[in-house]
């Protein structure tokens, strides 16, 4: 029983997959409105010259801030799994 | 368009890498296996993300020394920078996890502590 | 706790791999880089330190706590510098322009200057403070933790 369901619904995810390969876009044209923009006018409104960096602190900097809380909260669920019994 | 294969072989590429990384997760019993499958399907949405954004003969997207060409897409690295950083993240919190399950029951294998003792 | 030979190459060679992660973490807005990135590199400077000397003898001199006052300082000065521009808006960047870091750089290929940016430079310190403090203590605590366990057994 758990083998019937295993393999439905494993070839419905591969089906999935495959179909997906073949509508997208092709391989070295992406669809770039945006990406324009942010690579004519990074320079002059950040001032770095990394345009990652100006894409990861500047222009998109509430995404790091949720993923410096995501590093956050696994540390400190780390240290507390391996926290050791006070002797008294 | 496309000269050669008629498909995209990099998006061939991350379809087979997800595919297997998903059976990987429904069959194995070893709780350190399901762990590895994880692993290998974060390698496989990273690689995603990264073919999503390239140009056909770009170069990085950095203005220091950088040469006259096109530039590649910045959007997708700097997702795929928050992504792999997620990815050590959740390994790192779900292996603590195995290495206490093997210390109150023994064993790591996840058909033998299935209920919850009292 | 490794042999004599071990552990004297370690220690030289951990100095150079603090040096060059604080050298990505600092150029972070002018070659390819960053927080993230060179938090990393000085945490695999740690790890190498802990595989040669023993994470008992690490232990005795960096403890958990000393690690969570650095990040959780560097998590402190990163949400600051955000809100430092709410005049305008959340993520402001207002040092463009002014007299520190507000050089701005003439468009196209360049030689960087390493004055420009505005607040993407301290923005980078204290990512990498909080990457390096918090991979360092999750590394130190897991070797911790399974040593202990081949001692009792």
């Amino acid at each position: 029983m758990r083998k019937i369901a295993m393999a439905a619904s494993l070839s419905v995810f591969i089906a999935f997959l495959i179909a997906a390969t073949l509508v997208i876009h092709p391989f070295g044209y992406p669809p770039s409105q945006m990406d324009d923009y942010i690579i004519e006018n990074a320079q002059s409104e950040t001032g770095a010259n990394n345009v990652v960096t100006a894409v990861v602190f500047d222009y998109r900097g509430f995404d790091t801030l949720g993923e410096a809380t995501i590093l956050f909260t696994a540390v400190t669920g780390v240290v507390m799994l391996f926290r050791r019994k006070k002797r008294e | 368009m496309t000269q050669g294969a008629p498909f995209n072989v990099p998006f061939l590429a991350v379809a087979a890498l997800i595919g297997i990384a998903f059976y990987i997760i429904l069959s194995q019993r070893n709780l350190i296996k399901l762990v590895m499958g994880l692993g290998i399907m974060a390698s496989g949405v990273n690689l995603f993300l990264v073919t999503l954004g390239y140009r056909e003969g770009g170069v990085a997207p950095i203005y220091t020394h950088a040469p006259i060409e096109r530039m590649v897409l910045p959007v997708p690295q700097a997702l795929t920078l928050t992504s792999i950083v997620i990815a050590v993240a959740t390994l790192a919190l779900m292996l603590s996890m195995v290495v206490h399950i093997y210390r109150h029951t023994g064993s790591i294998d996840s058909e033998e502590s299935r209920t919850m003792k009292g | 706790m490794m042999s004599k030979i071990v552990r004297t190459i370690s220690n030289i060679l951990s100095l150079f791999i603090f040096v060059y992660g604080l050298y990505i973490i600092i150029h972070g807005h002018l070659t390819p880089g960053g927080g993230f990135q060179g938090g990393a590199v000085v945490a695999s400077g740690v790890a190498l330190l802990i595989v040669a000397f023993g994470s008992h003898n690490i232990h005795k001199s960096l403890k958990e706590h000393h690690l969570s006052i650095l990040e959780s300082g560097g998590a402190l000065i990163f949400i600051g510098l955000a809100f430092g521009g709410i005049a305008t808006v959340f993520f402001y960047n207002f040092l463009v322009g002014s007299s520190i870091f507000g050089h701005i750089p003439p468009s196209g290929p360049n030689p960087g200057d390493i004055w420009t940016g505005g607040v993407i430079p301290f923005m980078n310190l204290a990512v990498g403070l909080k990457v390096l403090a918090g991979l360092s203590a999750i590394l130190l605590v897991m070797a911790l933790a399974t040593s202990v366990m081949e001692v009792e057994e």
